[in-house]
């Protein structure tokens, strides 16, 4: 007998639709993209559906298909839209200094421990957006190294940049990122009591 | 001596390699004396922390915030999978 019992394409979407897409979301921040790559995916798996070896989960193997995807998407608008020299103009946020480098208005206090933000759905959302208000090279940067984990000189290759530049590109996207945060999140959370 | 700008940098910079040490050691000091940069490191850590978080509860559907597969997109899957 043949050792696909673990493969049951049909049950695939049911089981694991829901999960793959959320996956997809966090890193691509855009719905009909995910929908795509995901549908993608599950194409794939099945053309090769006799390459699952079943010494992973199902769940791991489809994950696996998928990562390959984004990163393909990643490096594909890596391709089409190349950085510019706006992307690398070193100061993100000009009115955060002033001339001599000091803050202007600092960062706020943002109150608490939040320990638990990631379980809440409205800031995963809020986050989503966030992340989806930078450039697709900054997001996609952050993307990599921050969810993706990976290290700089994958990202290099996947973004096709130096190494300089791609600290540049992740100080901005981080100062973006936070500065987004502060005003669409913490602020409002802050202000709850009042 | 280092400009608040600088710092900013910097402490982004270290989170992706770790920095020669004379940078590090100004950093340190800076952040010693300097409330606002402080609070910024705090800040991208805390987000670097939540990010990690999201990504570990993943795993776990229960704890797992997000959308689902519009019901569009599961039909035309199916589709894809009857006739691919």
């Amino acid at each position: 007998m043949l050792k696909s019992s673990n493969v049951d394409p049909s049950e695939w979407v049911g089981q694991y639709g829901d999960y793959l897409f959320r996956y997809a979301m966090l890193r691509l921040r855009d719905r009909s993209t995910s929908e795509d790559l995901v549908q993608e995916t599950f194409l794939a798996a099945l053309k090769d559906r006799g390459s699952f070896a079943g010494n992973s989960s199902e769940s791991t193997w489809l994950t696996g298909i998928l990562k390959h995807k984004i990163a393909d998407h990643f490096r594909r608008q890596a391709r089409e839209a190349p950085l510019g020299d706006g992307d690398l103009r070193e100061q993100p946020d000009p009115s955060a200094f002033d001339g001599s480098g000091h803050w202007t208005s600092g960062p706020t206090d943002w109150g608490g421990n939040p320990a638990d933000l990631y379980r809440e759905k409205k800031f995963l959302d809020q986050f989503t957006k966030c992340l989806a208000d930078l450039s697709p090279n900054h997001a996609n940067a952050f993307t990599l190294r921050e969810i993706e984990g990976a290290g700089t000189g994958e990202i290099c290759k996947v973004l096709n940049v130096t190494e300089t530049n791609l600290w540049v590109i992740l100080h901005r996207a981080r100062m973006q990122l936070r500065r987004c945060l502060e005003t669409h999140w913490f602020k409002k959370s802050t202000g709850k009591g009042s | 001596m280092l400009s608040c700008k600088d710092v900013t940098r910097l402490l982004s910079e270290s989170m992706d390699r770790s920095l020669p040490l004379g940078k590090r050691v100004g950093v340190r000091f800076h952040l010693l004396i300097c409330k606002f940069c402080a609070r910024y490191e705090r800040q991208l850590l805390l987000i670097r922390e939540t990010v990690r978080r999201l990504v570990a509860a993943e795993d776990r559907p229960g704890e797992s915030p997000g959308e689902t597969l519009s019901a569009e997109a599961r039909e035309r899957i199916r589709k894809a999978f009857a006739n691919p």
